[in-house]
Parts: C-alpha cells; structure tokens; sequence
C-alpha cells in the first residue's frame, strides 16, 4: 500500500506551566498527548472536538507552526518534525492553512492583491511581471471579481474574506491544507457557498484536507474519514459513515447525541453529559473520559486505553469496546 | 498573600541597594568633587582642602566611603552637612511636615478633582462639559508650572492682595492657623492643577474603557440603577490603572515640589533640594534620594497589595 | 446517566389567553447621512406564557437589535431611535422612562447575553452577582438574598452551590458561568426571558445541557422565552413557535413543527436547505442562496430578498410585501410563496 501523504504518529505537544516565583516548573498542559493521524492523498479528514481536545494545537503542530514535543510527522515519506527553518521551506509549499477568523487572519493594511502575491515572492516563484496573472487567476478560481485585488480586506463580508484565505492557501498548489474551523464564524447560508467550494476544489485538484471542527452537520458533508478527539487524545477514528451512524466509543456517541438537528419534535433519548470538560492541565487518571462515561468501569480510572481496530479502518480506545 | 507582600519586600532590597550604589556613584562623578565649593573661596588653600578631606573621611578609596556611609544609613547616621555640620537626618526630617501639609493638601483636591471631572466626562461623553474639560486639561498640562505659580502670585497677592505672596507664615506670627491657611492656597491650587489634569484623563479612559465592557450591559439589564452601575460595577474594575498611578504619586508626598516651592518659597522638601543642589550639600542630596527611593518602594508596594485586594484575579499567583 | 428528555408540550397555537408580550412595528431607523440604516424595520409578534419563540436570522438580520430594544438596552445616541410598541402584559414598555423601566429590567423581563466569558463582573463573587436583583426588586436583606442565590445556583444545577456563590467568575468554566447567567436573569422569577445566542459560544454537549436546562427552568416558572439564535436546530429542539427575520423584518412566522414541514417563504426554504445535516448519504453540494444580505443602507425598493430569490415575480420590485397569514397561525411576507 502506497504510503499516506501524511502521517502522524505518538504526537505530543506539552506546556509547561511555570510558577511565578523563580519560574520554576510546576506542572505541564498536555494539549496533545499522543495522537496517530493519517491523511492520504485527495481525501478529507476531520479532526472534531470541543474546546480544549487539541485539535487546533495539533493542526499547528502539523504544520511545524509550533513544535511538537514528541512523536514523528512524516508527510511525503519524510520526517519533517524536526526539521529546521531551511529545511521546511520546501515543505511550506505543500501543506498550507486556512484561519478560522476571516476578520483577524488577513493583514489589514495590504490590498488583496498584495496578501495574495506575498506566497509568490516569499518562495521566489515566477516574476514580478506575470503577478498579476496569478492573482486573476485565484480570485476567479474562488469565485471572486479580478478587481478585488486593488481593495482591502475590510471592504469585503466575513464570507468573501475567506474565500481570499482561501486563495491564498491555493497559491502555491499545495498537496494538503489544513482548515482550522474555516467555516465556523460564517453564516448558514454562506457557509454552504464555502463548503461546496472547497469540496470543488479537492475535486478538481486532488487537495488532501484536515477539516478542524466542532460541527458535527459541516463534517458529515465532507469528510471521508473522522478523528473525534478528547482532552488531547484520538479516542475514535473511522470512515464517515461509519463514525456518525455505528460510532463505538461513548464519548463519540455522546457528541452525536448532543448535536441538535432541525427536526422538530423528535424527543429523542437524548444522552446528556453531566460536568464539564476537565483542564488539561490536570486531566483524569488512565481513560480521560471515565468521570463522565456512562460505562466507566473501575479499569478505566487505573489504565489508559490503546487504540484498537475493531472493525475495517474503525480504531477506538476504549476498554468497554471489543472487535 | 502575605507570601506576595514577603516576596515584595526581598525585592526591594536589591533595589534600593542599587539606588544608592548608583547615587553615590553619580556624586564622585561630578566635577570639582565633593569639595568643589571651597575651592571657589580664595581665602582657602590647598592645605586646608586636603585637611577638609581628611576630617570627612574623604581621602578614604571610594569603597570604603561607600561602605561607610551605606551602613550608617542604618544606625540613623545619615551624614552631616558640609555647611554647619548638622546631622541629615535632622535637616531632612525637619522639612517633612510641611512637605506633607502642601503635598497632601494638593494631592487630596487633585484626586477628588480629577476623579470627578473624569468620571462624569466619561459619562457624558463629547458633552460641553467633557470637550470643556478636555481641552482645560491639555491647557493646564502644557503651560508650565512656574508660570502658573507667577501668574497666581501676580493676580491674587499682588493685583487683588486677597492672598499672602509666599512663605508658610508671616515673620513673627508662626503658629497662626488662619494664616497658614491663608498662606497653603496659593501654592496648593497651582500644584493641584496639574494633578488634577492628569487625574482626569486617566479616570476617563479608564471609566471609558470599563463602560464598554459586557457586564456592564448586564448590570443594566438586571435594573441596577445608574448611580449603583458606577460605584459598584465600574469603578473596583476601572480602580486598577489609578490605583497605580497613585503608587506612582504617592513618593511626592515626601519628595516635595520642586518648582511651585521654589516659587512660593515654601519650606519643603523641594526647597531644600534645590538649595543643597546649589550648595554642593551632597551629603544632603544622597540622603534624599535614599529617603525618596525608599517612599517609591513603598508606594509601588502599597498599590499593588491594593490592587490585589481588589482584583482576585491577580491573587491567584 | 441517559435521560429521555421530555420536551414541553407543544400546542403551536396560542396558550390560553391574551399574550404576555406583544411587540408591535418595533423599528430601528439609523440615519447616518447620507443613508439611513433600516435595522429594524417594522417588527411585530407576539408571545405567551409557557411558551418559547425562536428569532432565527443570521448576521445582519436585524435580530440582537430586537432583543436590545425589548430590554430598552440600547445606548446613547442610538438610545431614543427605536420606535413602535412593546406591550408587556398591557404596559407600553416603550412609553417609560430610564427610571421606571430600570425596575422593570431584571424583575418582569430580564437577559441572558452571548458571551459568558465577559458577561460576568470580574471583581464581584457569584452569590452577590444573582444577589443583586433580589435585593433591589425584591427588598430582601442582604442574609436573605444570599440564601436565595445560593437556591437559584442549585435551581441550575451548578454542583457546590455554597462554594461557587463566594466564588469570582474567572474560576468558572464557559458553562458554568452561563448557567450563573441564566440564575442573575431567573432570580426574581422574570415573566419574559430574553435569551440572545445563549449557546453559540459553548461546545456542543455544554449547549445541550444548557437547553436542557432552559427548558426545565420554563416549565417549573411559567416564563415565556425569546430565544433568539441563528442555528435553526436549535429552534427546532427547543422552540414552539419560530419567526424568522431577514434584513430587519420578520419574512415568516409559524409553529416550528409547520415551519419545518412546509416553509412557504423562499428565504426560509433556502436556509433550510443548505443547513449540512448528518445523513446517510452526503449530498455531493449543498444548496446554496446566491449572493449575499443587502446591507442595511442598501435595501432595496421591493421586497429585501428578491435580488437571491427564485420565485420573484414582477410585484416584487415595487413594494415590500407584508406579513400575511397563509394559513392559521403561519404568517409569510411574500408575494409569491412557496406552496406547503
């Protein structure tokens, strides 16, 4: 079997927290405590979570913005997790990011046309005179008029701006891009007009995807495989249809049963859970999620679960959960 | 939070180690020396200047000088003057209470002053009253002291000689209350202008930026009344920033001021600085910067154990 | 811990009775010359006792300046802007002054706002945040007051009720705040609540608990809620009836089960369908409502929704079309909608 574009394994990224006297170390934030991904080429993966799972941390960690603690990143058959600065700068054509914040991620004081060429001249592509052609280029390929390259980002609504992130990302064809919850703070109705673009352009162009998302409805659109992740761990990994209608682990099942959707009167046996989600900074002995597991079992405070397949493609990290 | 307080003090140490390292240093460094001033007197000779040195120690390696002086700071030997020989500490002291009558005088009316002003132009927002305010504010910052000091002088004592033109009393009637009231306004109102300005910018920037703030919306929203919305909801969180300017403030208590003292030939701190400044009385100008290093330290302290009481969210380190 | 939630009874028509709160052209008119900015623009409805309405619209909409101006919580300069009527069990609140309608809010109709994060004073505890209504509206003691914030912090479920009253609001998480929210909004037993996007900012099984919670909290109080949000699931979850706006004016009203069903207004048809939902079988794109909301200095003539609509006809330039009822109950603004 041809080897993954992307392959993470054991990724750990852990904080210290330092006291304020002297600095001293006191105790460590595990935002990512050990997470194996893979992502092949042309194909989408979510990675879904609440605050505080470390979805959006891992996603940096991917992308070498911030470094990992442990754990190997391979993308392209190349370990990259240690690379220095020199040594990613072929990898940065290859993987690019799209914000959730379409008002915060764009510079506000350069022109569209400036955000969008800056790729082109960081890597020292082409020449200053065909710039403009590959500006026209993006903003047509994402559905935008050729003369939104002499405004400003400010003069453009939530949904138009990350379309121009979106452009952005595309510059230098990338063979991955990283969607940190790209359609989070936009409308419903604009938010179709997003998703389908960014599916358009997987298709057309065979683009790998990691979708970063809280919203279950966007990633069953999307998605061909499913990460569910706790408190900075993968407890649940499968295929779509797999995940959302034959999911294994409790809490997968429980994000499930907490979505809401636009049916109305279904009373539905709806699984709520009690208590909130525990700091990272102190998380719960052995399985994270035993404090508020429906079928905790006394194993499950004392031994933390390993990732097991159960079924074809379907891995869950859960005592309780047998093949 | 004693711990905070504990931790606070072991830091000051250092510093003001530091202050009077770097104090002491400077007065080497000046020209001429210590002794600077006798040597202008032609009437004295060079034998007597090296005797001068030896009676004050000052032929000594400079360490051991500072050594010396360091550790009588301690034991209250703070130096004694080159003219008259008084004790420092003495010359200084002496100076406090009415430092302390027209510092704390002016900075009472400034802080009442520019919290009100402050408040109610954040309150009213570009009313007349807060563009008014403004705009007097950025007058009293800009003109400078002595100018407003001349020109109440000139007005008050002289034109319309409602009030005495400087002095803490007049000669042969100390100890008259009425008069050395009559005698604090002048240089109390012009001291207090500038304060009172400063005040008012920072407590309207502050108010501002708190009356922005969601929960202030949901005082609103739960009926708490206007007058309750600002001493209860705004003002303990708009406290922070002007509780530490009043860290800041506080050392003038003892510092004194310079120019406005001068002017009105107030009997302060100021004044003695500036006359020991013009009388190469070093002894006497390191001693205030240790009395006035000391006053920083702990104002700063004070502000921020206030802060904390204040604020919970910072007594959590 | 599975509980099967019972949802309120759902009746769709009106409870017994006059409504609780009638809202009558509630208008927002900015001018910023040379334009004048239609935020709101001639909103009525109505709600009754026990019953939830949802306000569903989305950025733009006009939704959060309803809510605003029900709780007269508008601002200097846009403070004496709002016109119409918000009858409060007969009481024109719009007729009163700052100083009769500030002892109103908190005690008849009271808030829950979007951002728990920043809704809470920092440097005041928990216990006297929910105390401070009580002992204003209600003249209870400061003892008194206390002992019934510590019950309405049990009435939400917050575990350790004694200790999270003496507690600051930073050592609460997102949820927990919101719930201490909901109990300074509930505490005088408010005949209205105004709930503007209370979930949004909270993770997807906190939300649930949350309305859960609401819903439990209606039917132990009686309290009518405006729920006011832009995820439809939500409305669908927990709402009896919904109205929903578009560019400052409701564009239809209805029971939710009929809403659902058979949405008669295009605007209210697209959004339905391009809402992703799980299904077995992804739809290779989801329908999508071309262009965008028409900025509030920009309406057009005509019916604010026509340049993205499929169904206009010729009338629809001229004028805006008002809210009609189709059939019992279910009110459209549209001259051509959609059949049922």
């Amino acid at each position: 079997m041809a080897e993954p574009l992307l392959k993470v394994s054991g990724l750990e990224v852990h904080f210290p927290i330092r006291s304020a006297f002297l600095r001293r170390r006191v105790g460590t934030v595990r935002a990512v405590d050990g997470v194996d991904l893979e992502v092949a080429r042309g194909e989408t993966l979510a990675l879904v979570g609440e605050s505080g799972c470390g979805k959006t941390t891992t996603g940096k960690a991917i992308l070498r913005l911030i470094d990992s603690t442990a754990g190997s990143i391979r993308f392209g058959g190349e370990e990259i997790a240690h690379h220095g600065t020199s040594a990613l700068a072929p990898f940065r054509r290859r993987m690019q990011i799209v914000f959730q914040d379409p008002y915060a991620s764009l510079n506000p004081r350069m022109t569209v046309g400036g955000i969008l060429a800056a790729p082109f001249d960081i890597h020292r592509i082409g020449h200053a005179g065909d710039r403009a052609e590959r500006i026209s280029t993006l903003l047509r390929t994402v559905g935008l008029p050729a003369d939104a390259a002499r405004r400003y980002p400010h003069e453009f609504s939530g949904g138009q701006r990350q379309r121009i992130g979106i452009a952005r990302a595309l510059a230098l064809e990338p063979e991955l891009i990283i969607g940190d919850e790209p359609v989070s703070a936009l409308d419903v109705s604009i938010q179709a007009q997003v998703i389908n673009l960014m599916k358009r352009l997987q298709a057309e162009r065979g683009l790998a995807y990691i979708l970063i998302s809280h919203n279950l409805a966007v990633v069953s659109h999307v998605a061909d495989r499913v990460a569910v992740m706790y408190l900075g761990r993968v407890v649940e990994t499968a295929p779509r249809e797999q995940l959302f209608f034959h999911a294994r682990h409790p809490y997968t099942q429980a994000l499930l049963s907490a979505v809401p959707e636009p049916v109305p009167g279904r009373s539905r046996s709806r699984q709520v859970l009690q208590g909130d989600v525990p700091s990272p900074a102190k998380p719960p002995s052995g399985c994270h999620f035993h404090p508020r597991c429906p079928i905790a079992q006394p194993r499950c405070a004392e031994e933390t679960p390993r990732s097991r397949i159960i079924a074809p493609n379907h891995a869950v990290a859960c005592h309780m959960v047998s093949a | 939070m004693i711990g905070f307080v504990a931790w606070r003090l072991l830091q000051a140490i250092p510093l003001l180690i530091g202050v009077s390292l770097i104090g002491f240093g400077l007065m080497q460094l000046a020209p001429g020396g210590p002794l600077a001033v006798y040597t202008l007197n032609p009437t004295i000779q060079v034998q007597d200047i090296e005797r001068i040195k030896v009676i004050f120690g000052l032929d000594q390696p400079v360490y051991v000088q500072y050594v010396k002086w360091a550790s009588g700071l301690f034991s209250g030997n703070w130096g004694y003057t080159f003219f008259g020989g008084r004790p420092v500490l003495d010359v200084i002291l002496e100076r406090v209470p009415a430092t302390l009558l027209l510092m704390g005088s002016a900075l009472s009316v400034a802080i009442v002053l520019g919290l009100s002003i402050g408040v109610l132009g954040a309150v009213k927002r570009y009313s007349v009253f807060d563009v008014l305010a403004t705009t007097g504010a950025l007058f009293a910052l800009s003109f400078p002291t002595f100018w407003f000091g001349l020109m109440a002088i000139f007005v008050f004592a002289i034109q319309l000689r409602w009030l005495p033109s400087g002095g803490m009393w007049e000669l042969g009637d100390e100890g008259n209350i009425l008069a050395l009231l009559e005698h604090l306004v002048l240089p109390t109102l012009v001291l207090a202008l500038v304060i009172t300005a400063t005040w008012s910018r920072y407590s309207r920037s502050a108010f501002l930026e708190v009356m922005q703030q969601d929960f202030m919306r949901t005082a609103r929203a739960k009926g708490v009344p206007p007058a309750a919305r600002l001493l209860r909801h705004a003002f303990p969180n708009a406290a922070k920033p002007l509780i530490a300017l009043l860290g800041v403030e506080l050392p003038f208590l003892f510092s004194g001021a310079l120019v406005t003292e001068t002017i009105f030939g107030w009997p302060g701190m100021g004044r003695l600085f500036v006359d020991a400044l013009n009388m190469k009385e070093y002894p006497v100008l390191m001693g205030m910067m240790m009395f006035t290093a000391i006053f920083v330290v702990l104002g700063n302290l004070l502000a921020d154990i206030a802060i904390a009481a204040i604020d919970p969210r910072v007594r959590l380190r | 811990m599975t509980a099967a939630a019972t949802l309120p009874e759902r009746t769709g028509t009106a409870a017994a009775g006059a409504p609780l709160l009638a809202v009558r052209d509630l208008t927002l008119h900015i001018p910023v010359p040379p334009h004048v900015l239609r935020a709101v623009d001639g909103v009525s409805f109505s709600l009754h006792r026990g019953e939830t309405l949802g306000l569903v619209g989305e950025s733009g909409s006009g939704k959060t300046l309803t809510a605003l101006m029900l709780m007269r919580l508008l601002e200097p300069p846009l403070a004496a802007l709002p016109q119409g009527r918000v009858m409060l069990n007969g009481l024109d609140l719009m007729m009163l002054d700052e100083a009769r309608m500030s002892k109103l809010r908190g005690r008849a109709i009271s808030m829950v706002f979007q951002e728990p994060m920043t809704s809470l004073n920092p440097v005041m505890t928990v216990g006297r945040q929910i105390a401070e209504p009580l002992m204003r509206h209600l003249g209870l003691s400061t003892r008194e007051a206390t002992a019934r914030a510590e019950e309405m912090l049990r009435l939400v479920h917050i575990p350790d009720p004694k200790r999270v009253a003496r507690a600051y609001p930073h050592l609460l998480s997102g949820g927990m705040r919101q719930r201490a929210m909901i109990a300074i909004a509930l505490a005088c037993r408010p005949e209205v609540l105004v709930a503007d996007e209370p979930t949004t900012a909270l993770d997807v099984t906190v939300q649930a608990q949350i309305l859960e919670l609401l819903g439990e909290l209606q039917r132990e109080m009686g309290s009518a809620i405006l729920l006011i949000t832009h995820d439809l699931a939500v409305i669908a979850e927990t709402a009896h009836r919904v109205a929903v706006m578009y560019a400052g004016r409701i564009v239809e009203e209805a029971p939710v089960a009929a809403l659902f069903a058979a949405p008669r207004h295009p605007y209210t048809r697209g959004l339905l369908a391009s809402i992703p939902k799980i299904e077995r079988v992804p739809a290779p794109t989801l329908p999508e409502i071309p262009g965008m909301v028409p900025g509030a200095a920009n309406r057009p003539r005509g019916c604010a929704f026509m340049p993205r609509c499929s169904r206009a006809i010729s009338g629809c330039a001229a004028e805006p079309p008002p809210l009609a009822e189709i059939e019992p109950g279910h009110r459209a603004a549209c001259w051509n909608p959609a059949d049922g």
